[in-house]
């Protein structure tokens, strides 16, 4: 990274290390010199709605007992902390617990921000949504939420994605939404979002971009978080319930950084818990095919703020790669970038390989099949343990919390791909058992005819 | 406004103004198909009738851009364009004809090259200024520097969704003239302008702007007379890229004649 750290960045890293200021309050548009607002016009009114829509929202009692109520009575909410003991061997014998946001309603973390917001939605009259999806998790949420509140849901997802992804592609679809599969430039996730936002600014009288991570223009990089934190708040309560002590470490995936975020926000307080977020290292960030953001980017501006960013000399987005479509973005949210700044959390990559290898060691060792996206914290999380544990008598006092943002069902085909399980008609090999989505009626008929 | 500094986009409608029409203006993507190919469309925009050029910097996330455009702009990109190349674009145009010549750039190529360094290279090409889809004032302070700077003109975006407060500081922000967004959309030909233009165009004047000028769907010589009635001045892009795509510099040069019909006022009543 070429750009030294800026003044403000070095204010607030300077207050929090004095332990005069709370890094709990940042409300945006901007996160030190990150956020903003880099947007067409056409757009500022419906972010000025939202805005307003979303403060006296948050004021309303009513809104809140709502949002509680669908928390707890839908989606499942307090998810469990559950300790992965046979797992924690492999981390230097440190504890390790299991934020267990794979247990919610529709199977990830992104139930948290899409039930508050399709609820901000109804508030401002529109009838439909808009979403886009890397690995699925947040369309399929979408869906979810708007067939629950009866709005209509369109959902941008990248033409490779859906491949990747062809299960969750008809899950949307059985949930009344319409996939929209995008083709233009890479294919994924970033260019999902770039037809979102064609959409939105073409209906966005009847239309709320629904955006599934914590980044984008104000106020969604706050407003995402807002609807997350209940993942840290919860997993504070309950490691101190469990161990009577806070953890020494959180972890967390970082694509767009909406679980991590919401997992990290409840101990940015905490002068005494680290805070680590893993980027996607794809092949390796040696090779240029990586998803890592702040580990190798530089602050630019994309989708309507100023974070870090990979890009080459022109300013032009380069493609980022990884395993997981889920972090497979070429930035991350702002407010990643200003911790990353100030010190409070530590970013660094994992390759395909080692979350690869974490999450089949936690099918083994737990009997818990995480999504790719949440093998990546786990890997980080398998660091980090050796690290604190090292040169300690009794490594069981070391208790570090991972953010298990989603189960890993959707994941199946990639996973058995990888560990060599298919024939070369993608069959489970020595079975006519495909991984792939079964053909409808209509496509049986065909091959009948 | 700054008023000591002397705006050639303002210089080229107003020349449009005293010949009784309105400016026209055309949008061509630079490097498309290769950056001497754009340079010698653009020449040939502003020998058939167009007032001021507007060279669009082909961006990996044109979130403002309908398929036309994103199409044309992935090629040149996929040709090898780059970002510098846009000075030698805007040199060349401005070396063969008397058009004021805007560059059009989404921000992040900008920042990434720096403002005041772009904005510098930008003025020694002869440019005019930039037209800015997705920076706001808001986050434009870099941009007021530079501009002030090296005497570029700051085009910024008007929409329908525009609230007065907003109108008004747009306007304040603006040099060369405003860039009203004719609806609530992205590039592209439309059978029909949207009836929120003339109003638009109306609340920009009321809140201060001397020149407006209008885009986004407008295609042909109809649109063109439409507009021109009310507006100091017509853009219209994905239809001469598309001319570009399907006949080349000969008939960008053909629409351009066709389009400058519809510009004047006095046809516009009959």
């Amino acid at each position: 990274m070429d750009a030294p750290t800026s003044k403000p960045e070095q204010d607030a890293a300077d207050a929090f290390l004095e332990g005069g200021a709370s890094l709990r309050n940042a409300s945006g548009p901007y996160f030190g010199s990150y956020g903003g607002r880099w947007m067409p016009e056409s757009l500022i009114a419906a972010l000025d709605e939202v805005q307003d829509t979303f403060d006296k929202a948050k004021a309303d009692p009513e809104f809140i007992a709502q949002l509680n109520d669908l928390n707890k009575n839908y989606s499942g909410r307090p998810s469990l902390l559950t300790e992965a003991k046979r797992f924690s061997e492999h981390a230097g014998g440190a504890r390790i617990f299991l934020k267990r946001e794979d247990l919610n309603h529709t199977g990830s973390h992104k139930i948290n921000n899409v039930l508050g917001q399709a609820l901000l939605a109804k508030r401002m009259g529109k009838t439909r949504v808009i979403a886009e999806t890397g690995a699925g998790q947040h369309g399929v949420a979408s869906a979810t939420a708007a067939a629950l509140l009866g709005l209509e849901c369109v959902v941008y997802m990248g033409a490779e994605d859906c491949r990747r992804q062809a299960l969750n592609v008809a899950r949307m679809q059985l949930l009344g939404a319409t996939v929209v599969p995008v083709t233009n430039g890479s294919q994924t996730l970033k260019d999902a979002i770039n037809d979102a936002l064609r959409d939105w600014v073409s209906n966005v009288d009847t239309t709320h971009y629904l955006l599934g991570t914590a980044a984008g223009a104000h106020p969604f990089p706050a407003m995402v978080r807002f609807f997350h934190e209940v993942i840290g708040e919860e997993a504070r309560a309950q490691i101190l319930e469990q161990t009577g002590k806070l953890p020494d470490a959180v972890c967390a995936c970082i694509g767009g950084g909406s679980n991590a975020i919401g997992l990290f926000h409840a101990f940015l307080d905490d002068a005494s818990v680290k805070i680590y977020g893993f980027e996607a290292g794809g092949d390796g960030v040696e090779t240029g095919r990586h998803a890592a953001a702040i580990t190798l980017g530089r602050p630019g501006v994309l989708h309507g703020a100023r974070s870090y960013l990979m890009q080459d000399e022109d300013g032009q987005t380069v493609e980022s790669h990884s395993i997981s479509a889920g972090l497979d973005y070429p930035s991350v949210g702002p407010e990643h970038s200003y911790l990353a700044d100030i010190g409070r959390v530590t970013y660094e990559p994992i390759t395909d390989t080692e979350a690869m290898d974490a999450f089949r060691l936690l099918c083994r060792t737990e009997g818990i099949l995480p999504a790719i996206e949440s093998a990546h914290a786990l890997a980080g999380a398998i660091k980090v343990g050796q690290r604190l544990t090292e040169g300690k008598a009794d490594p069981s006092e070391v208790s570090v919390i991972v953010n298990l943002s989603g189960r890993g069902d959707k994941d199946v085909e990639t996973a058995a791909a990888w560990f060599d399980m298919l024939d070369e008609n993608g069959n489970v090999k020595g079975t006519t058992l495909s991984t792939r989505a079964p053909k409808g009626p209509a496509e049986r008929t065909e091959e009948q005819n | 406004m700054s008023e000591n500094i002397t705006s050639k986009a303002a210089a080229a409608i107003d020349r449009a103004k005293a010949e009784g029409r309105a400016a026209l203006i055309g949008y061509l993507p630079a490097g498309y198909p290769d950056v001497q190919s754009s340079i010698e469309a653009g020449i040939a925009l502003a020998r058939n009738g167009a007032d001021l050029i507007e060279i669009g910097i082909p961006y990996s996330d044109p979130v403002m851009d309908g398929p036309v455009i994103q199409a044309a702009t992935t090629e040149a990109i996929a040709n090898g364009f780059r970002v510098a190349s846009v000075f030698d674009v805007v040199a060349g145009i401005t070396a063969a004809t008397d058009a004021a010549v805007l560059v059009m750039t989404y921000w992040n190529p900008v920042m990434r090259m720096g403002v005041d360094e772009f904005s510098r290279r930008l003025a020694e090409a002869g440019g005019a200024g930039l037209i800015t889809p997705d920076l706001i004032p808001d986050e434009a302070s870099e941009w007021f520097e530079a501009s002030d700077k090296y005497g570029l003109d700051r085009v910024f975006l008007v929409a329908p969704s525009s609230t007065p407060e907003r109108l008004e500081m747009t306007v304040k922000a603006s040099r060369g003239f405003v860039y009203a967004v004719s609806i609530m959309g992205i590039t592209g030909t439309r059978q029909a302008v949207s009836g929120s233009a003339e109003k638009l165009v109306a609340d920009t004047h009321a809140a201060g702007a001397e020149r407006v000028c209008v885009g986004l769907g407008v295609s042909t010589p109809d649109h063109v007379r439409e507009i021109a009635a009310y507006a100091d001045g017509v853009i219209v892009g994905s239809a001469l890229v598309a001319a570009v795509r399907d006949g080349g510099v000969d008939a960008v040069g053909k629409l351009t004649k066709e389009l400058s019909a519809g510009l004047r006022r006095e046809t516009a009543q009959a």
